[in-house]
Parts: structure tokens; sequence; C-alpha cells
């Protein structure tokens, strides 16, 4: 099934990045990261991500927790690994050599953002520390400047902390106040309750494009169309939907879109806010410091153009130029490859799954991505993960920062089992095998 | 012991690891299904809930504390095998003891569970013995404790009663 999948997105199919951007030593696997000869071939993938090879607890790591976070392959490890060897130095600063070339690496990422994001304009792309500061660069930067007493900000039950922490400290600051979509029983967005919501004071409607822990895809060109109607902008946390599907903001026509490089095999502590260029230049700073100034005097100071007025301070180099290299390295397996592929996952492990008596998933059944969020008897999630790791299985448990929608289901914590594409059906057979394991110990379910 | 997993798809290795039957024996399964002392405590003079922000176990606990010795112990919360059965144990084992008794049988159990085994042949322990096997899952440790922090915490408050009295 999978394995046989075409590759249809051919834009890169010859296109593994230009010879010199590659490192010169290849581990094993490298240098078929891009297979372009059009089969999805699975062995080859997941050779490149050596941490996939190594074993857990004496059993093959069946690693399921990728909506917290996902391995990065041998591409990304070697472009970080020969940045900092060959080619570091400070960004935008100096004459000298390393600087010209570390200054281009990092602008190099920026654009390959910015085609990930789907915009044609590197400059609306703001490298941040992730999703989440995103999230606070909007909230202080266009909430503080644009947000006022009585305003209204229409967030949903199923955020994810970070999008839902900023805005309350938001109106902590300005008196404006948050309003929540509430969710179906079936794990989707209440849209009409959604137009109820929407009014004269919307000025934001902040929303996830895909849940962190049911899975739901959002209707976000519908949620998008409805907030502008109502003369509202829109941010659209992305974090779970940008690892997965071909991310085109023009087409979601959102305002703010934010997205984090761990969760798409790149390095943790960076991340990019895209936004309208004219929003970005209507901002004010988020953060004082080098690199985000134009002119400098004692007491005022003027602004670098955007986004640099955006980066305050020396960035996190070296991680947007694995990030850089991450999105390039999606971009040769084919977006369209990579979501045909997890969604053969997701059929099996969901025709897997509702086999389990006693098992509970969560979340809608159509329009979601292969994040399973369950219960299972009355084994705690904590005990669950806590036996699955000790077949190589490693699943989420807890809250998965979304108490407000645990509490919606009058749940305190779930088991998540979260997919991306180097995940093999074997994987699937052994999270089924580690649950059989569980009743085991706990001698049947009650 | 080191077994690759076999290729066949629907074949399942049932074999419990020992870790795993130590972890989850008999008697805190029991607890965890059957948890004693859980539920409101009229005439409480101690009660305190605590929460592992991380995982989002809950436990309030619950004295009625006469002349510094515990006379009855309640508890009511939510949270993993774990969580519970030490919990379900803690209200039976202090019932009775001094308060400083109880906090002495705390760091002894704390000192449990990290791994002291000369602690196995401490019949002060009681049942509690039975969950020394979370001393090999590390990151389960805070779930055994969270009842016992409540148990602190309310003494650490006594000691302030006291201070102030």
């Amino acid at each position: 099934m999978a394995e046989t999948a075409e590759m249809t997105d051919t834009r890169r199919a010859t296109g593994a990045p230009a010879s010199d951007d590659r490192p010169a030593a290849t581990g094993r696997g490298d240098a078929g990261a891009a297979p372009g000869d059009g089969a999805w071939d699975l062995a080859a993938i997941r050779a490149q991500f050596p941490i996939l090879s190594r074993e857990v607890n004496g059993h093959p790591l069946a690693y399921l927790d990728n909506a917290a976070s996902s391995q990065q392959p041998l591409r990304v490890l070697n472009r970080v690994e020969r940045y900092l060897r060959r080619e570091h130095a400070n960004v935008h600063r100096g004459v000298h050599q390393l600087s010209a070339e570390a200054t281009e690496a990092y602008e190099g990422a920026r654009r390959s953002v910015a085609e990930h994001a789907g915009t044609t304009n590197p400059a609306e792309i703001v490298f941040t520390r992730g999703t989440t500061e995103a999230v606070n660069l909007v909230a202080s930067s266009w909430g503080d400047a644009f947000i006022g007493a009585g305003d209204e900000i229409v967030l949903t039950k199923m955020e994810h902390h970070s999008n839902l922490v900023p805005w309350q400290l938001l109106a902590g600051r300005t008196g404006c106040v948050l309003r929540f979509v509430d969710v179906t029983p079936g794990g989707t967005l209440d849209l009409d309750d959604f137009d109820r919501l929407l009014g004269k004071r919307t000025r934001l409607v902040a929303c996830t494009h895909v849940s962190n822990s049911l899975g739901t895809v959002n209707p976000v060109r519908e949620i998008v169309d409805r907030a502008h109607a109502a003369g509202a902008l829109t941010l659209i946390d992305g974090a779970q939907a940008a690892p997965h599907m071909l991310t085109d903001v023009a087409k979601t026509g959102c305002d703010f879109y934010a997205f984090s490089s761990h969760k798409m095999c790149g390095p943790t502590g960076v991340g990019a806010l895209w936004a309208r260029r004219e929003l970005l230049e209507e901002m004010p700073p988020y953060q004082g410091g080098g690199e985000m100034i134009s002119d400098v005097k004692l007491e005022e100071s003027s602004w670098a153009q955007v986004p640099h007025k955006f980066e305050a301070g020396t960035p996190n180099i070296s991680g947007v130029v694995g990030f850089g290299e991450a999105v390039r390295f999606l971009a040769d397996l084919g977006p369209e490859a990579i979501a045909s592929h997890e969604d053969a996952l997701k059929r099996a492990a969901l025709e897997r799954l509702d086999e389990i008596e006693g098992l509970r998933l969560y979340g809608p059944r159509e329009e979601r991505t292969a994040v399973f969020s369950f219960t299972y008897g009355d084994i705690h999630p904590h005990d669950l993960s806590t036996i699955l790791d000790q077949r190589g299985v490693a699943i989420r448990a807890g809250h998965h920062c979304n108490q407000p929608l645990m509490d919606h289901y009058g749940l305190s914590a779930t088991a998540r089992a979260s997919f991306y594409f180097y995940n093999s059906p074997q994987e699937i057979d052994a999270l089924c095998d580690g649950l059989a394991l569980a009743a085991e110990v706990f001698g049947g379910l009650a | 012991m080191i077994e690759p997993r076999s290729g066949t798809p629907g074949t399942i290795d049932r074999e419990i690891p020992s870790s795993l039957n130590q972890l989850y024996q008999e008697v805190i399964l029991d607890h965890y299904r059957k948890p004693r002392n859980r539920g409101q405590l009229d005439g409480a003079t101690h009660a305190i809930t605590m929460n592992n922000p991380l995982c989002g176990d809950v436990i309030e606990l619950m004295l009625r504390v006469e002349e510094g010795r515990i006379a009855e112990a309640r508890f009511l919360g939510r949270g993993c095998s774990i969580s519970l059965a030490s919990a379900s144990m803690l209200t039976g084992r202090v019932r009775g003891k001094l308060l400083d008794q109880a906090l002495e049988l705390a760091v002894k159990f704390t000192h449990l569970l990290h791994g002291d085994e000369a602690l196995l042949s401490d019949d002060d322990l009681g049942d509690l013995r039975t969950l020394a096997g979370v001393s090999k899952f590390p990151v389960r440790i805070k779930c055994a404790l969270l009842a016992w922090n409540c148990l602190e915490e309310l003494g650490d408050v006594t000691d302030e009663d006291r201070g102030s009295a």
C-alpha cells in the first residue's frame, strides 16, 4: 500500500539541493534523500534517520510521539554540523568571508521556509524560537498596539496552551475579552457556535490548523473567510499542520501563520511566523536589541526593515540553517507522497485500533491526521505509556498541553500515539501488541 | 531479555517483563481498583490538594489530627495506578500515628523509591514496600510521591500552627 504510493510532486524530483549544499562525506542512506524514482521506499527513508534504528528496552524503537517532536534525518544533522564546522560567524554584521557565508546560509533558510509556507516573499518569514514564540510575538507586538479594552478575540476550546495563554496575558494587559468556539462530541469545531461568537468587536480569530491531541484538521479557509467577513484578522497555529501538508498561506487566506522546526524534521529552538508584509510593517518591534535596529541614538532608535525588525539579537543561526535543510528535505520527499503514506498509515492504524475491545478513540473519523488520542479500559495513560515503553513503543500520556479540551471530555489524561511519514505498519503492530501486554499486566480491563 | 520483534504481524509476545511484574504487583492493582479511604473526610482538621502539572494527576489529602495524632486519613483524586495506590496505602498506614511519625514514614518511603533496598525489611513500611519496583522507573517516582508530598506539606502547615500557638 503505502510503499507504492506515487510521488506526484515532481517539482524537486531531481532537486536535491545544489551539490555544494550537501555534505562531502555522506552517511549511509544520505545519498538517497530524494526518492526521485517516484517510489516511496520506506526502508531507504528510515535509513536516513539514525535514531530510528536504535533499540529501547531490548526492542526496536517504535517512535510514535511525533506530535511532540519529530526526529532529524542525516541531511539535517550533517548540514548543521557542516555549518558549525565551516561556516559559523555572526550574521548580517561582518564583511569577512565567514560572516557572508553564515548570512547566506541563514537567509537561504529563510527562502526555503518561505517556499514551504507558500509565500514568494521571504521578508514575510520571521524566525522565532518556535510556534509558541511566534504566537507570543503577535500577542505582544500586534496585540499591544491594536487591541484595547472590550475588544474581542475568538479562540477555540481545542487550542494548545501556546495559542491560549499568550492571549490570556494580553487580556490581562489590555482588558480585551476572550471567547471560545465549542468543540462537538465528535471532536470538530462547532461552526454555528463560531458564527454566534463573531461580532462587531471581534478583532482576531486565533485557531489551530490541526489539533495536537485529536488530530482534527480544521476547515481553515472557512474559518478565515467568516472571520474576515466579520472584519477580524486571523492567526493560524500550524505547528501540527506544517509537518504533514503543503502549507499554502495564500490558500488559507489567513493573516498570521505560526509553525515549529522540530516537529518537521528540523532542530528544536527554532520556528517561524509568517505574516502579510503590510501587517509586519505596521507592527512595532517585539523585542529590542541588536540586529533589529536601523539607527540608534541614546534616547530613541529607528527600526530595521522587516523581518529583521522582529529578530533582535543574534539568532539561533545553526537551528535556522537546520530548519531550512529540513523543509528542503520534506520538499524533496514531496508533500503529496508524505500525505499519501501518512494517510495509509492512518487508515491502517484506525482499522487496528477499532478492533481493540475497551479502547476508546477521541477525535473525528475523517478530516484528521494520524494522531490518535485514546483511553484503554481503566488502565491509566501513564501506565499504558510505561508498559509500551518496555516494548520500545514511545507514546505520550497526559493532557498534551490541552487541559481545557481534556476538561471538555471529562478526562484528566489520554494516551496519544502520533505517526509521521517514517513510521511503518510494523510499528502499528508494536503498538497493538503493547496494548495487549498492558491488558495482561493489569489482569484484564475493568 | 533481548528478543527481536517477530516480522509476522499478529504474533504477540505476551510474556510480561519482570520489571513490569515488579512494578504492577497485585496488591498495587488492588489498591488502584479498590482504593481504601477514598472520599470526603468529615471533620478534617487538615486538607490540601496537590497536582502534578505535567501529567494531570490530582490528590486531595485530608487528615483529622487529634492531639498530634492522625485519627483518620482519607483522600480524593485522580491519577495513575501508582499515584492512587500510593495514596490509598498512605491513608491506611498513617492512621493512628503521631504526625511526626507519619513524616518519618514519608522520608523512609522516599528513600525506598530511590532504591534503598535495606528498607525492604522495614515492617513500618508494610504494604508500601510493594511500591519499591517504582525505583526502576525514575519518571514514575513523582507519581508515587504525590500523596506523600501532600502529607509533608500538611506537616509544614502544622509546624506553622505550632509556631504561632
